[in-house]
C-alpha cells in the first residue's frame, strides 16, 4: 500500500561533477616513445623476438611470454595501411575537433599491431580499408599522442 | 566440499612516493613476475587472475580489461574486485574462493595502486553518498579522528600510547627492503608533528604509495608440487555493516569483531594472543593499533596501550604485529590489504628476510576499509584437515 | 563439480530514466523479488555479492550505496566491478568452495545519471587512446567495419539483430524498447559512428538485477525448481584495439569451449536450446553467435538471415530482446543469466521458447567485447 504523500512527492535531483586531476606516469617505455615523436618525428615500436610481434605503441614487456622488451626498439612507420575505420557524426567534449571525427586503425609499416589514431585530409567517402596513409606531425609538439595530428592518405593507395 | 587452499608464491613491488619510472601497467607487471619467480612458475602455469585496486585513484575504467597485458591474464580469466581500502584483502579472498572452488588449481590475485597520479582526497571523498553525506565529509582522516577522540575519552588513553604503535610499526619497517617509509621515529617526533586533525597528527597516519603485490593461490591439486613449504588458509572471515556516516558507532569495531569471531570458529582460535606466532594487521593509523587489537581479541577493551608499551607485540615480544612495518610504513591501497596476506604467507614460509619471526606456524591477518568492511585469513603451516 | 543451482530471479523493469529510484531502492526491489521467487527470508543467504562500477555510480566503492538494500548488513559481502555474469560466476566459487550455502548477487546501473561517453572514454588508455576522444560506441564501430570487412556480413544483417531483437521485447514486459520496426528503420536512422547507426545501438538504460544461489541441499528447500549451473567459463582478449583481429573474438571462443566441456555439449547447435547473449550493438550478435559455435567464422550474418535464432527457430537467441532492448551498465549480463533461467523452469511468460531445458547466458566486460563470462544453466542436473 502506497501511502498519501508519495503521489504529490516532488522529484528532487541534485547535479554534480567529479573534478579529480590527475597525472599520469608515462613510464621510460612510453617517455621513449614521446621522446622520439616530439625531438625527431619518429614513430618507434618494441620488438619481441620470442613472439615475432613488433608491438606498437612500445611495450616494456611482452604481455604474451613476459620478455623484456627493453633493449629491442625499431623504427615503424611512417607510412602504413588502414585496417579499419569511422566517421563520428556526434559532438563529445572528448573529441579533439567538431564532427565529423574520422578515427582509423593504422597497421604502420613495421609494426604487428595496429595504432588507433586520427585520420585527416580526406572526405569521408574516399576512405577505404587497405589504403595507404602516412602521418603528419604537429608543428609545435609536446611528447603526446596529438603530436601526430593524424594520418593522411599518401601513395601507393 | 571445496579444495583446501595455500600461498605458494609471493611478489611486491619496492614501494615509493611516486613510481614515475613505469606506467600503471607496469607496475603491476613487476609484482606478477617477482610473485612467478618466487613460486617458480611461468605465465602459462596461472588459470585464473584477479586484481584490484580503487578507481578514482588512477582513474581507469575496467581496470581488469586494461591490465591484461602487465597482469598476465592474456587469453585467461580475469575479473576485479574492489571494496575500497580493503580491496588488497578482497583480492585476497577473491583469489581463495578461486582456488577452493576447484574451477582454477592456481591462481593470481594482484592487488595495486599508483596514488602519486591524483589527489587522494578528493577520490576517497566521492565514496560518500552525494546527496547525504558527501558535503559534509573532510577526508578518510575526519571518520578516524572521532573514533581517536572518542577512544581517549572512553579509556583514558593518549596521544602518546598511540604514538607507540607508529614508532613500532616504523622500527619494523627498517627491516623490510620493500616498505615505503624506512626511517625509525620517536613518540616525540610523533607528537611534535604537524596536527591534521585533532587528535591525529602526520606521523599518526600512513603514507600515500605507489605500489603493487601479487600473491599465488594454489588449491591441494597443485600446491604441494609447486612449493614444499607452501602458507595454507585456514580460515577467511568477513563483515560489513556500514550504511550512513551518522550511523555509525564509533565506540566499538563491530565488524572487526564480528569477522574474528567467526574466524576463530573456523581456524579452532580460543586464545589468539598465545595461539597466534605473527600477525600482519591493517593498522591505518596509530589509534587503530591500540583499539583494533582489542576487537580482534588480543586483550579487552581499553588494554590496548598496556600491550604495546609492554612490548609484547614488538619483534622480540609475545606476538609481534606487523614485522612488515605495516600499513604506517607503506599504503599503496589496493595491495596494501593483499600485502598484509603475503607478508604473513613469508613468515610461513621462512621467507621473511630480515623481518622473520622464528617458528612461525600460525599467522593472522586482517583488513580494513573506509566503509567499516572487514576481512580476516588465518594461515598455517600445516594442511587443514 | 558440485551441483550449484540458480534459486531465485529478481529484476526491475528496465526503464529510460526511473526518476523516482536511487539505487539503493532498485537494489532492494530486486532483492525483494528474487527472495519471494525462491521463497527465502534475508536470513537464508549466507553471503552476498554486489556488482556496480564506480564511474557509472559517480562514487568510489560504489558498493556501499547498496549495503543495507541487499540485506548485507553484518554479513560476509565482496565486490565485483565488471559485467554481473562476472560477479554471478564469483558467487558461484563461493558455494563451491564449500564456505557458503547460499549466495545472493545483484547488480545495478543507472545510466541515466552519468555521461556515457565519457566513462566509456575512461575505459581507454589514458596516454594512447583517450586524447583522441574514442568511447565504446567509436571503437565499436572500429569492430563493425572491420568484421563487415573481413568477412563480407553487410549491415542489412547486422540491422536484423536489431529488428529481431526490439520486436521480441514486445513480449518481454521488463524491457525498456520494445517496438516494431523494419530493415529501412534501422539503415535510415541516424549515424553515430558509420557504419553504426542508432538502431544498432543498445539503449541508456536504468535497472537492477538479483540472483540467488545454492547448493545442492539448499537448492531443496528453495520453492521453485531449480536452474543447474552446468557450466562457466570467463576469457580476457588483448586491450589495445590494434593488438587484436576485431573480427574474432577468441577470449569468448576459449569461454564457450570451457563452458560446454563442463557442462557436456558436444555441439551447442544441438545441446543449447535457447541463448541469451550480449548484443551491446546490433554486429555483436552475429559476431557472438560465431564466437559461441552456433555457425561457423564469418557466418553470423547468414545465421540470422536463416531465421534460425528467431524466436520459433531452430536456436533463438535473446527471446527478452537482449542489450538492444534493454542495457543496463553491470547488470545486463545478469539478466541474460535470470532471462536464461526463467526459459528452462518454463516461466518466461509471453518469452517462453517452448521445451526449453538448457540455456547459455553471456556476459561482456571491457571495450569491444575484450572479456567474456559464458554460462549454461539447465533444468536437468546431467
Amino acid at each position: 500500500m502506497e501511502a498519501d504523500w508519495l503521489k504529490d512527492a516532488e522529484e528532487m535531483v541534485l547535479k554534480s561533477r567529479i573534478k579529480i586531476p590527475y597525472t599520469w606516469y608515462v613510464g621510460e617505455t612510453g617517455g621513449r616513445f614521446f621522446v622520439d615523436i616530439r625531438d625527431n618525428k619518429r614513430i618507434t615500436g618494441t620488438r619481441c623476438e620470442k613472439c615475432g610481434i613488433n608491438y606498437v605503441p612500445p611495450r616494456k614487456t611482452c604481455g604474451r611470454c613476459f620478455s623484456d622488451l627493453d633493449d629491442s626498439w625499431r623504427e615503424v612507420g611512417p607510412g602504413g595501411v588502414v585496417e579499419s575505420f569511422t566517421v563520428v557524426h556526434y559532438h563529445e567534449v572528448s573529441h579533439p575537433k567538431d564532427p565529423p571525427v574520422i578515427y582509423g586503425l593504422i597497421k604502420l609499416d613495421g609494426a604487428d599491431t595496429a595504432l588507433v589514431h586520427l585520420l585527416a585530409g580526406v572526405e569521408p567517402g574516399e576512405i577505404r580499408t587497405g589504403m595507404r596513409v602516412k602521418a603528419v606531425f604537429a608543428e609545435k609538439r609536446e611528447g603526446h599522442m596529438k603530436d601526430i595530428e593524424g594520418f593522411v592518405p599518401a601513395e601507393g593507395s | 566440499m571445496g579444495k583446501r587452499v595455500a600461498i605458494v608464491g609471493v611478489g611486491q613491488t619496492h614501494h615509493k612516493s611516486c613510481r614515475r619510472d613505469v606506467n600503471g601497467v607496469e607496475l603491476i607487471n613487476e609484482a606478477v613476475r617477482r610473485a612467478l619467480e618466487d613460486a617458480d612458475l611461468t605465465r602459462e602455469d596461472i588459470d585464473a587472475v584477479v586484481i584490484g585496486n580503487m578507481d578514482h585513484f588512477e582513474g581507469i575504467n575496467y581496470v581488469d580489461t586494461w591490465s591484461v597485458d602487465g597482469a598476465g591474464a592474456l587469453g585467461k580469466p580475469i575479473m576485479k574486485v574492489t571494496t575500497g581500502g580493503t580491496t588488497g584483502s578482497t583480492v585476497a579472498q577473491a583469489g581463495y574462493y578461486h582456488a577452493a572452488s576447484g574451477l582454477f588449481d592456481v591462481v593470481l590475485a594482484i592487488g595495486w595502486e599508483k596514488n602519486s597520479e591524483s589527489d587522494t582526497t578528493g577520490a576517497i571523498t566521492t565514496a560518500f553518498d552525494p546527496v547525504w553525506d558527501r558535503p559534509v565529509f573532510a577526508g578518510a582522516i575526519s571518520g578516524l579522528a572521532i573514533e581517536a577522540s572518542l577512544y581517549m575519552s572512553q579509556y583514558g588513553a593518549t596521544e602518546k600510547d598511540a604514538a607507540r604503535v607508529a614508532v613500532r610499526d616504523r622500527r619494523h619497517a627498517c627491516n623490510n627492503p620493500y616498505a615505503h617509509l624506512r626511517k625509525e621515529i620517536t613518540v616525540e617526533e610523533v607528537m611534535e608533528s604537524p596536527m591534521l586533525s585533532y587528535p591525529l597528527k602526520l606521523m599518526d597516519i600512513c603514507p600515500r604509495t605507489d605500489g603493487a603485490c601479487a600473491v599465488i593461490f594454489a588449491n591441494e591439486n597443485r600446491a604441494e608440487k609447486i612449493c614444499p613449504r607452501p602458507a595454507w588458509i585456514l580460515g577467511a572471515a568477513s563483515s560489513h555493516d556500514y550504511t550512513w556516516l551518522g550511523d555509525v558507532d564509533f565506540t566499538r569495531m563491530g565488524t572487526i569483531e564480528e569477522a574474528a569471531k567467526k574466524l576463530y570458529e573456523q581456524g579452532g582460535i580460543t586464545e589468539p594472543l598465545k595461539q597466534v606466532d605473527v600477525a600482519e594487521l591493517y593498522l591505518p593509523y596509530s589509534f587503530a593499533g591500540l583499539k583494533w587489537i582489542e576487537y580482534i581479541g588480543f586483550c579487552k577493551p581499553g588494554e590496548g596501550p598496556r600491550l604495546l608499551w609492554d612490548g609484547v607485540t614488538d619483534m622480540d615480544g609475545e606476538l609481534p604485529v606487523n614485522p612488515s612495518g605495516g600499513v604506517i610504513s607503506s599504503n599503496p591501497i589496493g595491495a596494501t590489504g593483499l600485502l598484509r596476506v603475503g607478508e604473513a604467507a613469508w613468515q610461513l614460509m621462512g621467507k621473511a628476510e630480515g623481518r622473520q619471526v622464528p617458528d612461525a606456524k600460525l599467522a593472522l591477518t586482517s583488513g580494513f576499509g573506509g566503509c567499516f568492511w572487514s576481512e580476516m585469513m588465518v594461515l598455517g603451516v600445516r594442511k587443514p584437515q | 563439480m558440485e551441483p550449484v543451482a540458480i534459486v531465485g530471479v529478481g529484476q526491475t523493469r528496465y526503464e529510460r530514466q526511473k526518476r523516482g529510484d536511487t539505487f539503493a531502492d532498485m537494489i532492494f526491489e530486486v532483492t525483494s523479488k528474487a527472495l519471494e521467487d525462491a521463497g527465502y527470508a534475508i536470513s537464508d543467504i549466507d553471503n552476498v555479492i554486489t556488482v556496480s562500477n564506480d564511474f557509472w555510480d559517480g562514487r568510489t566503492i560504489s558498493s556501499m550505496a547498496v549495503m543495507d538494500a541487499c540485506g548485507a548488513f553484518g554479513k560476509c559481502v565482496s565486490t565485483v566491478e565488471g559485467d554481473g555474469a562476472f560477479g554471478a560466476l564469483y558467487g558461484m566459487m563461493r558455494i563451491l568452495s564449500g564456505q557458503f550455502g547460499t549466495t545472493l548477487v545483484v547488480a545495478h546501473g543507472k545510466g541515466s545519471e552519468s555521461a556515457m561517453n565519457l566513462i566509456t572514454n575512461a575505459m581507454f588508455d589514458p596516454v594512447y587512446q583517450r586524447p583522441l576522444g574514442l568511447d565504446a560506441i567509436s571503437s565499436a564501430a572500429l569492430q563493425m567495419r572491420r568484421y563487415m570487412d573481413k568477412y563480407g556480413v553487410t549491415e542489412r544483417q547486422c540491422a536484423m539483430a536489431s529488428v529481431k531483437n526490439h520486436a521480441n521485447a514486445r513480449r518481454n514486459p521488463l524491457a525498456q524498447l520494445p517496438m516494431e520496426i523494419t530493415l529501412e528503420d534501422v539503415m535510415g536512422s541516424r549515424k553515430l559512428a558509420e557504419p553504426i547507426k542508432l538502431l544498432d545501438c543498445s539503449p541508456i538504460t536504468d535497472g537492477a538485477c538479483a540472483l540467488i544461489l545454492a547448493n545442492g541441499d539448499r537448492a531443496c528447500k528453495a520453492e521453485v525448481a531449480p536452474v543447474w549451473i552446468r557450466g562457466v567459463g570467463h576469457c580476457a582478449d588483448p586491450f589495445f584495439l590494434g593488438d587484436r583481429d576485431l573480427a574474432e573474438c577468441a577470449a569468448l571462443r576459449t569461454a564457450a569451449k570451457k563452458a560446454y566441456a563442463m557442462a557436456g555439449v558436444n555441439d551447442p547447435k544441438a545441446g543449447i536450446d535457447v541463448a541469451e547473449v550480449y548484443d551491446a550493438f546490433s554486429y555483436q550478435e552475429l559476431m557472438w553467435t560465431e564466437g559461441l559455435g552456433f555457425c561457423g567464422p564469418g557466418e553470423g550474418g547468414e545465421l540470422i538471415e536463416s531465421g534460425k535464432t528467431a524466436t520459433d527457430g531452430e536456436l533463438p537467441v535473446n527471446p527478452s530482446g537482449g542489450c538492444l532492448s534493454a542495457h543496463a551498465m553491470m547488470v545486463a549480463g545478469l539478466a541474460r543469466i535470470a532471462e536464461a533461467a526463467l526459459q528452462v523452469r518454463g516461466d518466461a511468460g509471453d518469452r517462453q521458447v517452448p521445451g526449453a531445458k538448457t540455456a547459455l547466458a553471456h556476459g561482456v566486460n571491457g571495450p569491444c567485447g575484450q572479456s567474456h563470462c559464458v554460462f549454461v544453466v539447465s533444468s536437468e542436473l546431467g
